[in-house]
């Protein structure tokens, strides 16, 4: 049976029904047309589908899209504003934070809320901040840079 | 990787969560942190799921009468920040900072983690050695169930089906107390290849109280009773911390997994023991 659920997306507010085993990252995906938030492990491990639910990043594949009824979702294509890049990105850009780029949208969104919460985290805060995101090319080391990078740039 | 299919409701008081749960064959979702990946693996496909997310009375945190209430929907990134626990209780705000990841601590809660009793999960090891309290309600009663007697076995606790965990009950920490949550961390999954928490106040150059939750060594989180007997009285020595912590794996059957043997795990239950001592020492 389907439920009702009213989310908004990146701004824009949605009224869909879907069915309650709808996995958050199904939903954007094929519902919205989000092909931002990616699907990599599929075990809530890697981190590539993670988006913002109410402002607090989540893993989209170990949520249900009915949990997220009534409330706000941010996606990596809700980060840009007005055609100019969020300074998480344009850092990432800069230092050279990605190479193939799969993992790059999750660790994006979770960039930007470990900077909100810690304006100016050092290597070993960003590298615990970061646990949660996977990246099998860069090794890391341009990504700690990129996140430094935003949080000098945020912090102004 | 779809869960199979099932009913939903999203009750918005406790009272209506136990009466979805008194009528139907249903299974709670709190923070889904380990339920959804089960279900997608189906492993685990209940009929009708229950969702505690938008119960406000689940996530309150007071203190009453010398002990911290924290409500069961709370969720480790709410207990490892919150400025009360921090203060009140901080044994379980280190903890919590422990778990998974920042995505994880953003959406798994304390009486979810509590309930599924995962053997490498952390909280069991501080609550434990907290000697939690947790609040069971159901439809026309309610009861209190010491932490020791809560996990039953691996993944098996001591809540009925129609039952929900309202709130942990913990000791406000008393001044001069140390605590203390070491972790030797899986890599790949970040849980407990065995935890350690550990409390200790001293008193007239003594410890006069000592208490030792373990978790990851066995097929539920416990209190290493033997160390702490032979830490109480003690002066807390390098020596004494050492022989005590010796103790943490008697009568314990060790778990043996890829990731660690048997006795691995039961030589770094010992060093971790030792550790958290020390550094709450």
């Amino acid at each position: 049976m389907k439920t009702q659920i009213n989310v908004r997306i990146n701004g824009q507010e949605r009224t869909d029904e879907v069915e309650p085993r709808l996995l958050l990252i199904h939903y954007l995906r094929e519902v919205i047309g989000l092909k931002g938030p990616h699907i990599g492990c599929e075990t809530s491990i890697c981190g590539a589908c993670t988006v913002a639910l109410n402002g607090k990043t989540v893993k989209s594949c170990a949520l249900l899209a009915v949990q997220a009824d009534g409330q706000d979702i941010v996606t990596v294509e809700g980060l840009a504003t007005d055609g100019q890049l969020h300074p998480v990105q344009e850092a990432f850009w800069n230092e050279h934070g990605l190479q193939c780029g799969f993992c790059t949208p999750g660790m994006l969104m979770t960039t930007r809320e470990l900077i909100e919460r810690n304006p100016q985290p050092t290597d070993e805060e960003i590298r615990h901040g970061l646990e949660g995101n996977l990246c099998r090319c860069t090794g890391y080391q341009h990504i700690v840079n990129a996140v430094k990078s935003a949080a000098a740039k945020v912090g102004g | 990787m779809i869960p199979q299919e099932f009913n939903y409701s999203r009750p918005g008081t406790v009272q209506e969560a136990v009466d979805l749960l008194a009528d139907n064959d249903a299974k709670v979702l709190a923070g889904g942190m380990s339920l959804i990946p089960l279900m997608k693996l189906r492993l685990s496909a209940p009929e009708h799921l229950v969702d505690l997310g938008r119960i406000p009375d689940l996530t309150r945190i007071t203190e009453n009468g010398g002990c911290l209430h924290l409500g069961a929907l709370l969720t480790h990134h709410q207990v490892a920040t919150s400025a009360l626990v921090q203060e009140k209780c901080p044994l379980i705000a280190e903890t919590a900072a422990h778990i998974g990841d920042a995505q994880v601590r953003n959406m798994g809660t304390l009486g979810g983690s509590a309930a599924h009793a995962d053997p490498a999960a952390d909280y069991p090891a501080a609550l434990c050695a907290l000697e939690a309290k947790v609040r069971l309600v159901r439809r026309n009663s309610e009861r209190l169930v010491d932490i020791g007697d809560f996990f039953v076995d691996a993944l098996t606790t001591d809540v009925e089906p129609d039952e929900i965990i309202t709130e942990l009950i913990l000791p406000v920490e008393e001044a001069g107390t140390g605590v203390s949550y070491q972790k030797l961390r899986q890599p790949a999954s970040g849980f407990a290849i065995v935890g350690v928490a550990a409390r200790v106040r001293i008193s007239g150059g003594k410890i006069a109280m000592a208490r030792v939750g373990v978790t990851g060594l066995g097929a539920t989180a416990y209190r290493a009773t033997g160390v702490e007997a032979l830490l109480e009285g003690s002066e807390g020595s390098q020596d004494d911390v050492a022989k005590a912590s010796a103790a943490v794996d008697e009568g314990v059957d060790a778990l043996s997994d890829l990731h660690a043997s048997s006795d691995y795990r039961r030589h770094v239950a010992r060093v971790f023991t030792a550790r958290a001592i020390q550094a709450a020492l």
